[in-house]
């Protein structure tokens, strides 16, 4: 048995240890809002928060989170939004949205490590985070606006 | 072209769909992504007014406004339904939108061609003012005062002389009782008295909920009872089974069944490609599961499909006289005088689409009938790839249309849905088929590759008295009809017989060539390879005659004029829109190329070694567009994107914002084809699989800085979602011809050493 909290909530899984937990969260849970983009952690679509730092969960079997607290977009705050969520509306920066999720939760790991990153800090963490509508520049500037909210 | 149907249509819509379809809707999870199926598949229908399918009111004042096209992050969900509330006078903050499922009442649903805005701007302008006239008419009655004494005035009525309002809410009963307007006794609100249009204080509809996690794309549709599929597609087109070992396969937790889907019949169009597919209690356990699969597959005829020796035989046909596209004056008879004569070959590759959410369907199969939910381009596609798949009504298949993770023109084309009804036929319940991104790189519809040779003889001044070009590319027809090898009239109106340059002798020419893959439309489709070749072409002819880039595009556009249709093929098609009100206005070009330089300091700046800039104009989906790329290239040959500037004419535009944001994602969708787009097959079998060898820009890759310049512009409203990716190509590649000297004629440009 596997135990571990999900956006606060404690969880345990019995089933097979090696199910990422990207497919635990969408297809056993129905929280829907981490997307499938690659399966091989190469488009961040999947990105979640492992105790505060951001990982693939296409390819984090459930065993590898067991005691770990698991942060998805839907836990965060439920009352008002994030920083980061607000300079993403404020900016517009999604077209067809569905890489934003990833994106969000990369961006705000970013800024916890590094409160007001530099455009080579953004390339650095943002890098593995792939967005084919192309709304690079839009999430540069929500990522400025965010830090500088912050402060 | 849609049309508007009053609500005495009503009795006829609420009889067409079966009470089980709706008790289906109610089981969906989670409840909120769904709520707007219930309780009936028509969304305006409960309301009590509801003069168009469009569009309902209820007594609390929602107003219901029906998104009938297509949301792949074009914003068009939230930009047609606008046009609507502005000439409705409604309050934004109290607009609802409801999806509508497929359904021939709402006009085409097809939404591709960058065409949402411009098809439905009159249809959307004519529902709202004809609600917005019988509100008026409905508070007029009430006060017993002359409809010319009362008016709209945001979600109220107002009777000016005496200052009384009526919000639109409390007006809906009555209004409802009024017959509605003939179109020619509604009168449309001037242009300066629009709230919405052309203006950029509207975000998308559905921003809160993408930023929260919570919006409902087709990967995340669910139902009770439903299974998880993934299937094992014949690696080569028109391969099949010829027999499989599922034994491996169905000792996988979580594993049910496997289940096979039948070749498709000749041609494929929208058809399942067949396969073996392996039925799971989660996405994880189908992946899995087909790992485990052994199938002997019988490749079918085009295992001999290999890139290398296909681009051979196109360059080959490419050399030789083709079938007449366009032809002004006599391109041979100038040739044959000698001078100076120039020509080149250019060479551009398969795409792929790579939408980040790959192809999802979920479907319910019972008794005949189907219910599915998808994210589709085209949910009346949906409704008739599945009648024909499953030999049933086509009324008999529901499409809900989800949120679609991207689609780029892959997500036109239904195969994926048709899968989840096959298998949910065949399993005996709800089946949600997930391709993995492998499925996606390797079993795409593919965008053309293509080659292309263009011939010049340039004049005393430089400029070119003829004009030879030839296109080779397997055609989108080869999809739909057997045995089709050239281009149809659309494809070839895309970029190559409308050329605009004023040259007294040109000649445009397609040659045939069989298609190996699944061929279809990309964003932008067959302008890529066009505008790649022609602006190329243009640069190096500049360069020829020793003159500067931007001078010699502007001296090929000619004088300002609107090109003569006559002298355009008889087929042309204008993207499906009349000449008269959307034709080739060469001023408009001269234009955006004359802003793109302007912003991007053309000539201004001194640049510095290894720097450069190039450009390339291209009317495409009846916009106007120039980019400017800025270049650098270090000493080891690494290219860094600096800068883009792109000039766009797009007519009327609805959300200023968002049209800013299409053409940014352009110059970013630009990059990554001109950078690394390339899929190439070997023995008919693809080679690429996902993000490590189909590359797509990242953040570090992406241009630097993008910026985009609106034309204001009181023209008719024209395409936003394809038009800024054609002019990147060129634009790039004539940029790092001005850094390095180095003409690139093929892509991608990561094939290539700069230096």
């Amino acid at each position: 048995m596997i135990r571990f909290k999900v956006n606060g909530v404690e969880r345990s899984f019995d089933g097979d240890p090696e199910l990422p937990l990207l497919w635990y969260l969408r297809d056993v849970l129905g929280l829907t809002g981490t997307k499938f983009g690659c399966g091989m952690a190469l488009c961040g679509a999947c990105t979640v928060h492992q105790n505060g730092e951001a990982i693939r969960s296409c390819v984090t079997p459930v065993s590898a989170v067991a005691s770990a607290e698991i942060t998805t977009i839907e836990g965060l705050p439920a009352s008002g939004l994030h920083p980061v969520q607000k300079a993403w509306m404020e900016h517009s920066v999604p077209q067809c949205g569905y890489c934003q999720s990833g994106q969000i939760m990369q961006a705000i790991a970013l800024l916890k490590s590094k409160p007001h990153p530099s455009d080579q800090d953004i390339d650095e963490a943002m890098s593995g985070n792939i967005c084919r509508c192309g709304t690079y520049k839009r999430i540069r500037a929500a990522i400025k606006a965010a830090a500088q909210e912050a402060s | 072209m849609s049309t508007i149907q009053n609500f005495s249509r009503r009795a006829f819509l609420q009889g067409m769909f079966s009470a089980s379809a709706f008790v289906l809707c109610a089981r969906l999870l989670p409840e909120k992504l769904w709520a707007e199926a219930e309780p009936s598949v028509d969304p305006v229908a409960a309301t009590p007014f509801h003069p168009s399918v469009f569009l309902g009111i209820e007594p609390d004042g929602t107003v219901v406004i029906v998104a009938s096209r297509s949301e792949m992050g074009t914003g068009c969900r939230t930009g047609v339904p606008l046009i609507l509330a502005d000439e409705l006078e409604a309050d934004w903050s109290q607009v609802r939108i409801a999806q509508a499922i497929g359904n021939a009442k709402y006009g085409s649903q097809d939404t591709d061609g960058s065409h949402s805005v411009r098809d439905f701007f009159d249809a959307m302008r004519e529902a709202g003012a004809t609600a917005r006239t019988m509100l008026v008419e409905a508070a007029a009655q009430h006060w017993k005062a002359p409809a010319a004494e009362c008016q709209a005035d945001f979600h109220t009525i107002v009777h000016r002389p005496t200052g009384r309002k009526l919000g639109y809410g409390e007006l809906v009963e009555a209004a409802a009782r009024l017959p509605v307007p003939k179109k020619e006794a509604v009168k449309f609100k001037p242009r300066a008295a629009w709230r919405y249009i052309g203006k950029e204080d509207v975000r998308l509809y559905d921003l809160r909920d993408i930023c929260t996690g919570r919006a409902g794309y087709g990967l995340d549709a669910r139902l009770d009872g439903m299974v998880y599929a993934s299937v094992e597609h014949p690696p080569v087109l028109g391969g099949y089974v010829k027999s499989y070992d599922d034994r491996e396969a169905l000792q996988v937790a979580g594993v049910r069944q496997t289940v096979t889907i039948d070749p498709f019949k000749p041609p494929h169009a929208f058809q399942p490609l067949g396969g073996v597919a392996v039925i799971a209690d989660n996405t994880w356990a189908a992946f899995q599961g087909r790992k485990k699969l052994k199938v002997e597959w019988e490749p079918g005829p085009n295992a001999t499909y290999n890139s290398d020796a296909y681009r051979k035989e196109l360059e080959a046909t490419a050399r030789k006289p083709g079938k007449l596209v366009r032809n002004v004056g006599d391109v041979e008879a100038e040739f044959s005088k000698g001078g100076k004569i120039i020509d080149a070959a250019y060479y551009t590759p398969h795409l792929a689409h790579a939408s980040m959410e790959p192809p999802v369907a979920l479907a319910d199969y019972r008794d005949g009938k189907v219910v599915a939910w998808a994210p589709t381009q085209d949910p009346q596609a949906v409704q008739a790839t599945v009648a024909q798949v499953l030999k049933i009504n086509k009324e008999d298949v529901i499409c809900h249309v989800t949120l679609l993770g991207g689609a780029f023109g892959r997500k036109s084309k239904p195969d994926y849905v048709a899968e989840a009804a096959v298998l949910s036929k065949k399993v005996g319940r709800p089946v949600k088929v997930v391709w993995s991104r492998e499925d996606d790189i390797k079993f795409d519809y593919y965008h053309s590759v293509a080659a292309m040779y263009l011939k010049a003889a340039l004049g005393p001044n430089g400029l070119p008295t003829a004009w030879l070009q030839r296109a080779v590319f397997p055609p989108i027809g080869s999809t739909f009809a057997l045995n089709t090898t050239y281009g149809d009239a659309g494809e070839l109106g895309l970029g190559w017989s409308d050329v605009p340059f004023a040259i007294p002798n040109l000649r445009a020419e397609n040659g045939p060539a069989t298609a190996h893959v699944r061929i279809g439309w990309f964003r932008s489709v067959a302008n890529i390879y066009h505008a790649f070749a022609i602006h190329s072409f243009a640069d190096e002819l500049a360069h020829a005659a020793g003159r500067d880039p931007l001078d010699y595009l502007l001296a090929l556009l000619g004088p300002d004029r609107i090109v003569d249709r006559k002298t355009l093929p008889t087929d042309y098609p204008n993207q499906g829109a009349p000449y008269d009100a959307y034709p080739i206005d060469t001023a408009r070009l001269r234009r955006v190329a004359q802003l793109a330089a302007e912003k991007a300091g053309w000539g201004k700046q001194k640049l510095g070694k290894g720097e450069g800039q190039g450009i390339a104009a291209h009317r495409s989906f009846l916009t106007y567009v120039a980019t400017v790329v800025g270049v650098e290239v270090d000493g080891e040959g690494k290219l860094k994107i600096r800068r883009v500037d792109t000039a766009v004419d797009a007519g009327t535009t609805v959300n200023r914002d968002a049209v800013r944001n299409q053409f940014e994602g352009a110059a970013v969708f630009g990059a990554s084809l001109a950078l690394y787009g390339e899929i190439t097959a070997s023995n008919g079998v693809i080679n690429q699989s996902n993000f490590h060898d189909y590359q797509v820009c990242r953040i570090n890759e992406a241009p630097a800085e993008i910026n985009i310049h609106l034309v204001e512009s009181e023209s008719p409203p024209a395409g936003v979602g394809e038009p800024g990716v054609p002019p990147f190509a060129p634009a790039l590649c004539n940029a790092i011809f001005a850094a390095t000297g180095k003409r690139l004629r093929e892509l991608p440009v990561s094939k290539n050493r700069l230096i």
